[in-house]
C-alpha cells in the first residue's frame, strides 16, 4: 500500500510539473502561426432556451467558412472553427470559452448572440488576451469588458435612437410605451428611445413583466390616451400576446419595436400586420452582398436566413478579413486588425469598427406584412 | 368610469379562470389535506390538448361551435383521465405515509408533466398560439361600441362557463349522494370509511372533477393567450393563493378568493404599476391571513398530532 501511495503521489507531482511547464511554455512561446491550419473557436447556444438564435448564427457562420475554405482559405492555410455548445447557459459559456482557449488554443473566438453570455465569455477572452467578436449582442456593456472584445452589430443605444427618429419621421405625435421591466434589453431600448423623443409626445409609459400573460389592464390604460403608435421593445413571444390582446380590445394603431421581434412567429401572426421593427438587415435589401448571401443561404439550408444567420455570416467574414489584414494568426495581431476594420462590405451592410469596438452600420426598419419576409420600410445610415 | 368598468371586466375575466383552477386545489385539500402541486400542470395539459384538437378541427374545416365543443370536450376527457391516473399511481400508494412524502411526490409529478410537455415530440419548449380562426371568432365584440367598453365573446364565455361549472359543482356537493359522501370524507376521513363510504372512489372523483375544471381553464387561457408548457407554474401559484385566501377546503371561498385576486391584480396594474401587481396581491393575502388565519371562509381546525 505504502509503495502504491508513494507512486501515485510521485506521478501526480510529475503530472503537475509537466502541466505547469506546458502552461508556462504556452504563455510565452505558443506559436499560432506554426500550425498547418488557422484554428478559430465559436461558442453558441445550439440547445436550450434560445437554441433558435444559436443555430441560426451557426448556420450563417458555417456557410461563410465553407466559402472561405473553398476559395483557398486564409494566408494559404485552411481555416477550422471549433464549436462549443453553451446550452443557452451563462456558466456553460464560461466553460466553453475556457475550453476553446486552453484546450484548442484558438486564435480568436466568435460568439455569443445573447448579451448575458457574451459578457460571461468575454471576461475569459479579455483576461486570456484572445480577441472575441460577438455577432449579435446589442447590450452596450458587452464591448466595455475590455480592448479584446468586439461586435459587428449595432448597440441598443443606437437602435432605440433610430426608433425615436423613425417615429418622428412617421409623423407620430402621440406615442405610448410598453416596457418589460424585468428585461435589460427592453429597458435599454426604452431608455434610448426616451432620450431621443420629445417628452411631451410620450402619452403613456406603461410596463409589464415577461412571465405575465394578461396585459389588458395596461393596454386599456394606453387605449384611453389614444396614441398614434405604441413602442414595444420586447421579445417575440410577448409581442405576439400583447398585440393580439390590443387588437381584441379594439386598438388598431401600429406597434413598433426592436430586433427582439425577429421571428417567424411575428410574421405569421395576423395581428402584427402593419407593425414595424428595427432590425439588422432585410432579406429584400437589393444590395449585391445581401442578395448573394440570401441566395447561397437558401441553397444550402432550404429556407430564408433571419437576422442571426446574416450576423453569424458577417462575423466570420469580418474575422477572416482581420486575419488577412494582420497577415498572421496571432491573437494580438488579429485584435489590432479587428480594431481597424473599415467599410467591410457585409451581407448586413457596411461594417466599420469604431474606437469603442462597436460596429457603426446602417439599421433597417421592417414592416410586417403577413408574408414570411417582412418589407423593408426604411434604412438609416450610421451618420444620421 | 368607463375605464373603471372596462378594467373590472378584465379583472372578473382573469379571476374566473383562477377560480376554476383554485377549485381543484381546494377540493383535493378538503378531502385529503394535500396540496396537489401538480394541479397547475393539469391545467397546462388542458391547454396543450386543446391546442392539438383546435388544430385538428380547424384543419378539417369544422365550424367554430363544433370546434369549441371538441376542444373543451376532448381536453376535459384527457384531463379527467390524467387526474385519475395521478391520484391512482402517485398518491394512492402513499395514502398512509406522512403528508410530507405525498407533498414531495406532488412536486415530482409537477416536474414530470412540465418536462414531458417540453419534449419536442410532445409539444416543445416554445409557446404556441391556437389557430387564428378560433381566436378571431371569440374576439368578436358584444354590445354597442358607443359606450367605449369592449366585451368580447371570450369574456362572456369564460365568465359564463366558470359560473355554470361552479353551479354544477355546488349542486353535486350539496344535493347528491356523492356530494354527501364527499362532505363526509372531508369532515372525518376515518369515520366516513366506518360509515361504509367508499373513500377511494370519492377521492378519485374529487381528482377527476378538479382536473376537468382545470382543463376548461386551460383551454380558455390557451385561446386567450397561448399554450405554453410552463403556464401552469404562474397560474397554478395564483390559483393556489386564491384558494388559501378564500380558506382552503372551502368551495365558495375559492371562488371569492380568485375573483378578489384577479380584480386586485388588474386594478393595481391599471391604477398603480404593473411592477406592484403581484406584491399587492400577496399583501392582500398576508393581511387577510393575519386577521383570519384560516382564510375568508375557512374553518379553524387545530393541528392534529
Amino acid at each position: 500500500m505504502k509503495f502504491t501511495k508513494a507512486a501515485v503521489s510521485g506521478a501526480l507531482a510529475l503530472a503537475v510539473a509537466i502541466f505547469a511547464g506546458q502552461g508556462a511554455c504556452r504563455k510565452k512561446t505558443f506559436d499560432y502561426d506554426a500550425r498547418s491550419t488557422i484554428v478559430l473557436g465559436q461558442y453558441a447556444s445550439l440547445t436550450g432556451g434560445t437554441a433558435d438564435f444559436g443555430k441560426s448564427s451557426n448556420d450563417g457562420l458555417q456557410l461563410a467558412l465553407e466559402q472561405i475554405n473553398a476559395s483557398g482559405g486564409l494566408l494559404g492555410k485552411q481555416v477550422s472553427v471549433t464549436t462549443e455548445d453553451d446550452q443557452s447557459n451563462s456558466d456553460n459559456a464560461v466553460a466553453a470559452v475556457s475550453k476553446l482557449i486552453n484546450r484548442d488554443k484558438v486564435s480568436a473566438v466568435i460568439g455569443e448572440v445573447a448579451s448575458t453570455r457574451s459578457l460571461s465569455g468575454g471576461g475569459i477572452c479579455q483576461s486570456s488576451r484572445i480577441p472575441m467578436l460577438s455577432p449579435a449582442s446589442t447590450n452596450p456593456q458587452v464591448t466595455k469588458t475590455g480592448d479584446y472584445i468586439f461586435r459587428i452589430c449595432f448597440t441598443d443605444d443606437f437602435q432605440g435612437k433610430i426608433c425615436a427618429r423613425f417615429a418622428k419621421d412617421q409623423g407620430w405625435k402621440r406615442v405610448a410605451m410598453l416596457t418589460d421591466t424585468a428585461n435589460a434589453y427592453s429597458k435599454g431600448l426604452a431608455t434610448a428611445f426616451k432620450e431621443n423623443f420629445p417628452v411631451d409626445m410620450i402619452v403613456a409609459d406603461e410596463n409589464f413583466k415577461a412571465e405575465d400573460k394578461n396585459f389588458e389592464a395596461q393596454l386599456n390604460k394606453i387605449k384611453a390616451t389614444n396614441p398614434d403608435a405604441i413602442y414595444l421593445p420586447a421579445y417575440y413571444t410577448e409581442v405576439g400576446l400583447i398585440v393580439t390582446q390590443a387588437r381584441r380590445a379594439g386598438m388598431t394603431m401600429p406597434f413598433f419595436g426592436g430586433d427582439g421581434w425577429d421571428s417567424p412567429q411575428t410574421q405569421s401572426n395576423p395581428d402584427t400586420v402593419g407593425c414595424f421593427y428595427s432590425d439588422h438587415y432585410s432579406a429584400n435589401d437589393p444590395s449585391e452582398a445581401t442578395q448573394k448571401f440570401v441566395k447561397a443561404f437558401a441553397k444550402k439550408y432550404g429556407h430564408q436566413p433571419d437576422a442571426m444567420a446574416v450576423l453569424g455570416y458577417d462575423a466570420m467574414g469580418v474575422m477572416a478579413q482581420a486575419i488577412k489584414d494582420a497577415g498572421s494568426a496571432d491573437p494580438k495581431a488579429i485584435r489590432d486588425a479587428l480594431a481597424k476594420i473599415k467599410n467591410y462590405d457585409g451581407a448586413s451592410g457596411q461594417i466599420t469598427i469604431d474606437e469603442n469596438r462597436n460596429a457603426t452600420k446602417s439599421i433597417v426598419i421592417l414592416n410586417v406584412t403577413g408574408k414570411p419576409v417582412p418589407d423593408l420600410a426604411k434604412r438609416y445610415d450610421p451618420g444620421e | 368610469m368607463g375605464q373603471f368598468a372596462q378594467q373590472l371586466i378584465v379583472g372578473l375575466s382573469v379571476g374566473a379562470t383562477y377560480a376554476l383552477i383554485a377549485l381543484g386545489y381546494t377540493m383535493v385539500y378538503g378531502v385529503l389535506r394535500l396540496i396537489n402541486f401538480a394541479h397547475g400542470d393539469v391545467y397546462m395539459v388542458g391547454a396543450v390538448v386543446g391546442f392539438y384538437l383546435a388544430r385538428f378541427a380547424v384543419g378539417a374545416g369544422w365550424g367554430v361551435a363544433a370546434s369549441l365543443l371538441l376542444i373543451f370536450g376532448g381536453a376535459i376527457v384527457v384531463c379527467v383521465v390524467l387526474g385519475f391516473l395521478i391520484e391512482f399511481l402517485a398518491y394512492r400508494p402513499l395514502r398512509n405515509r406522512p403528508r410530507i412524502v405525498v407533498l414531495i411526490t406532488a412536486i415530482g409529478v409537477s416536474l414530470l408533466l412540465e418536462n414531458t410537455a417540453q419534449l419536442q415530440w410532445v409539444f416543445g419548449a416554445q409557446p404556441q398560439k391556437y389557430p387564428t380562426a378560433i381566436q378571431l371568432a371569440l374576439n368578436a365584440r358584444i354590445g354597442s361600441a358607443a359606450s367605449g367598453i369592449v366585451v368580447t365573446r371570450l369574456d362572456v364565455l369564460s365568465l359564463g362557463l366558470s359560473l355554470a361549472l361552479m353551479g354544477a359543482l355546488s349542486w353535486i356537493v350539496l344535493r347528491t349522494r356523492t356530494g354527501l359522501a364527499l362532505r363526509a370524507v372531508s369532515y372525518r376521513f376515518d369515520t366516513a370509511m366506518l360509515m361504509g363510504i367508499n373513500t377511494n372512489r370519492i377521492i378519485s372523483f374529487t381528482f377527476m372533477f378538479g382536473s376537468g375544471l382545470a382543463a376548461v381553464a386551460g383551454c380558455m387561457d390557451g385561446i386567450r393567450y397561448n399554450a405554453d408548457p410552463l403556464m401552469g407554474i404562474q397560474y397554478g401559484l395564483k390559483a393556489f393563493i386564491a384558494a388559501v385566501l378564500g380558506g382552503i377546503g372551502s368551495i365558495p371561498g375559492a371562488l371569492l378568493g380568485a375573483l378578489l385576486i384577479g380584480i386586485t391584480e388588474t386594478m393595481v396594474k391599471a391604477y398603480v404599476s404593473s411592477s406592484w401587481a403581484d406584491a399587492v396581491a400577496f399583501l392582500v393575502l398576508v393581511l387577510i391571513l393575519l386577521i383570519k388565519p384560516s382564510g375568508l371562509f375557512g374553518r379553524h381546525e387545530p393541528e392534529k398530532v
